[in-house]
């Protein structure tokens, strides 16, 4: 299958190894992965602050680019999510916005719904905590999540668990926002640091020693705290989990 | 803090009144906590009934419907209630409302008044405008009646008192009822409270209660509480005022069996409140006065973006799952009804005032999933920040950034210098100078490692290597 990566503008800047190790574990799932270079911005962080008319041009830009693959697949919940859940109101009818739409996937769900991954072959023999990143968990479904009472389920923990030596750690508070959210993040600097600080006390006195997620945004936010506290914690997106213990 | 007003949006909103509760962080983490366990508890309430979600669905159902229909359904309910020997009134806005209940009292010479809980009079300051006319207001809800006795808003619409540790408790009724000094055992202050009340009660010729649902098809009215507050301040005083907005009708007596079973399992977890009390009409010999309430309302009702917030049945399982208002306290939002539904309502009463609110959410999407009507609360927030950013009060500096980002995200080329120029900072600038005054990310937090390579110029290479 034919894969275009959608990275997102901070991975593509800042984490590289994240969009490295998410080409890498779908090529080894046995996928073709290209990189259309002239992708830059979901425009996500304009559509989240409130300015619609900012993120617009961005929206009908991401479609210019990608529209016409079979697969998109991207290393962050909440920019898959503003692709599928949120475009509709700056893209308007365009004709080839369905289409995109129903192409565009998170990496773990793409690995578990659409190549049927149940089981990754690897070893990771660590102790590790996953950080359920909001708009993967509730607008894309990733996971069932605490508040319904549905069968639980969770894509990302399933790829997980089914490493060799991997143990998840379970924490108190399992999809408690970590307090990132976009522009929240400074404007509301206060309350968000709190959050982050609390997810982090969770993952530790569940004896984690790494914390992983599919949303670097989160974990950027949680490591820039840890460091700063200078707890001793390993923060890892998913993909390069999955990366490394694939070999 | 002024009695349900904000301070100006903008720079003095939300952010600066949460970051001065935050400032305490034991404090926080207890509210924080003691918030949390109600979500638990409603959490485990929800899941004993394997038809959860569906009530939930059929509870929104209900609630879109009568909203298509709500005149209808008023008048009907009019009918029925004057049938059973209710007076109806009609109440454009808060101050109506206000007159209205304030000519009920006077004209029978009644100068005290034990009130239930009710945010709607809370909505329409009525203590404030009462005690300014020379009634005694007498709030019977402990919760209630703590706050009232400190002077302040309540801070949740179901656990008025809950910014209140105990201690602090015990020392308030140490200065105002007179309990020993130090004080703080919950038995013994509730005690003191019970019997202080049934004073009240007693001396009251009138009661003054919310109402949890207004019945079309019955004209009867259902309040649910815990504390029996509203049945003692009812059956004792021989007149009964019930203030209701108009989104608190229901077609037919056998809806309640829907929201019934979702509302106290979703605001405490809880089956079903101690009291669900019916009333059809006066008690022989009183008199029954249902007070309609629109302000606001029908405006909301007309904005196709925001109308699904009327569904409201007030419970407060947004705030109790949101992780801004556990850390936060409802004062913070400076609304009479705060957390998640009081961010999208508020802006809806005065823009300018409540400017921050709709920014006061990470937009974690918890409050969507515990909502036992199922408003979408976090899509309406972030409706709310486009609707306000669109008015002439948006912010300017950020305005610009936007733009700016918008030019530059929309070129490749720009794009890519813009990164490469934001690496180089992160990697090479002193300091003191990426941790100066205006990173705000940077005070608590550090900045991200910036890499020599953005991922596009890695994979350049990676496919050059390959080719």
């Amino acid at each position: 299958m034919k894969v275009a990566l959608f990275i997102p503008c901070y991975v593509d800047q800042l984490h590289p190894a994240v969009g490295l190790a998410t080409a890498r574990v779908l090529e080894r799932m046995g996928c073709e992965v290209v990189f259309p270079e002239d992708q830059t911005c979901c425009g996500q962080p304009m559509a989240n602050a409130g300015f619609a008319e900012d993120a617009a041009p961005l929206a009908r830009r991401f479609l210019k680019v990608f529209h016409g693959h079979e697969a998109v697949v991207c290393p962050s919940g909440s920019c898959t999510s503003m692709v599928r859940n949120h475009y509709r109101g700056l893209v308007g009818d365009d004709p080839r916005y369905p289409a995109l739409r129903a192409a565009t996937y998170e990496l773990c769900e793409f690995l578990v719904d659409v190549l049927r991954v149940g089981r990754v072959r690897g070893r990771y023999p660590r102790r590790v905590g996953l950080h359920q990143s909001c708009h993967g968990l509730r607008e894309l479904r990733l996971g069932s999540g605490t508040e319904r009472p549905v069968a639980a389920f969770d894509k990302v923990a399933l790829l997980l668990r089914s490493l060799d030596g991997l143990e998840l750690v379970s924490l108190s508070r399992p999809d408690e926002c970590c307090g990132f959210g976009g522009t929240f993040a400074v404007a509301e600097e206060a309350v968000s640091c709190l959050m982050g600080r609390d997810r982090i006390a969770d993952h530790l006195r569940a004896g984690a020693e790494e914390v992983t997620g599919t949303d670097v945004s989160c974990l950027m936010h949680l490591e820039g705290l840890a460091r700063r506290a200078g707890t001793r914690l390993v923060f890892r997106h998913v993909a390069e989990i999955l990366a490394e213990a694939m070999g | 803090m002024s009695r349900g007003r904000g301070s100006a949006g903008g720079t003095t909103g939300h952010a600066e009144r949460a970051a001065a509760f935050v400032a305490d962080e034991d404090r926080a983490h207890w509210h924080d906590g003691a918030l949390w366990v109600v979500r638990r508890k409603r959490d485990l309430m929800a899941a004993e009934l394997p038809e959860w979600e569906a009530l939930r669905e059929r509870a929104a159902r209900i609630k879109a419907h009568t909203r298509a229909r709500l005149a209808e359904y008023l008048e009907q309910f009019e009918g029925e209630a004057t049938a059973r020997g209710a007076r109806v009134h009609w109440a454009r806005d808060a101050e109506e409302h206000n007159r209205i209940v304030h000519g009920i009292l006077a004209e029978r010479g009644i100068s005290l008044l034990v009130k239930s809980k009710s945010m709607l009079t809370e909505e329409c300051h009525l203590n404030a405008w009462l005690e300014a006319r020379g009634v005694e207001v007498v709030d019977t809800d402990l919760g209630e009646r703590i706050v009232q006795l400190a002077g302040e808003p309540p801070s949740h619409i179901v656990l008025p008192a809950i910014h209140k540790r105990r201690e602090e408790i015990g020392e308030l009724f140490h200065r105002t009822l007179g309990t020993e000094a130090g004080a703080s055992d919950p038995g013994y202050l509730t005690g003191v409270a019970r019997r202080h009340l049934r004073e009240k009660f007693l001396a009251a010729r009138a009661g003054l209660t919310g109402v949890n649902f207004a019945v079309a098809e019955t004209g009867g009215l259902v309040v649910c509480t815990n504390e029996g507050n509203a049945d003692m301040g009812t059956s004792l005083p021989a007149v009964h005022l019930a203030s209701m907005g108009v989104e608190k009708v229901v077609p037919r007596l056998e809806d309640l069996s829907v929201f019934v079973r979702l509302l106290a399992r979703s605001a405490t977890g809880q089956p079903i409140t101690t009291y669900t009390s019916h009333f059809h009409g006066p008690r022989p010999g009183g008199e029954l006065h249902v007070v309609i309430v629109d302000n606001g309302r029908s405006r909301l009702l007309a904005e196709p973006a925001f109308r699904d917030a009327l569904a409201c049945i007030r419970c407060g399982a947004c705030m109790n799952t949101c992780p801004v208002f556990r850390r936060t306290g409802g004062h913070s939002y400076g609304f009479a009804i705060p957390g998640p539904i009081g961010a999208v309502l508020a802006p809806g009463r005065d823009p300018r005032a409540h400017l921050s609110l709709p920014f006061a959410s990470s937009l974690c999407g918890s409050c969507d999933d515990v909502c036992p009507v199922k408003i979408p609360l976090h899509e309406e927030l972030l409706e709310r920040r486009r609707q306000l950013l669109a008015g002439p009060g948006g912010r300017g500096a950020k305005r610009l950034a936007m733009r700016l980002a918008r030019f530059v995200l929309g070129s490749r080329a720009l794009y890519e210098a813009a990164g490469r120029g934001v690496r180089l900072l992160l990697r090479h600038a002193p300091r003191r100078l990426l941790y100066s005054r205006w990173n705000r990310w940077g005070r608590q937090r550090e900045l991200p490692a910036a890499p020599e390579k953005s991922f596009r110029q890695a994979w350049r290479d990676r496919e050059r290597g390959r080719g």
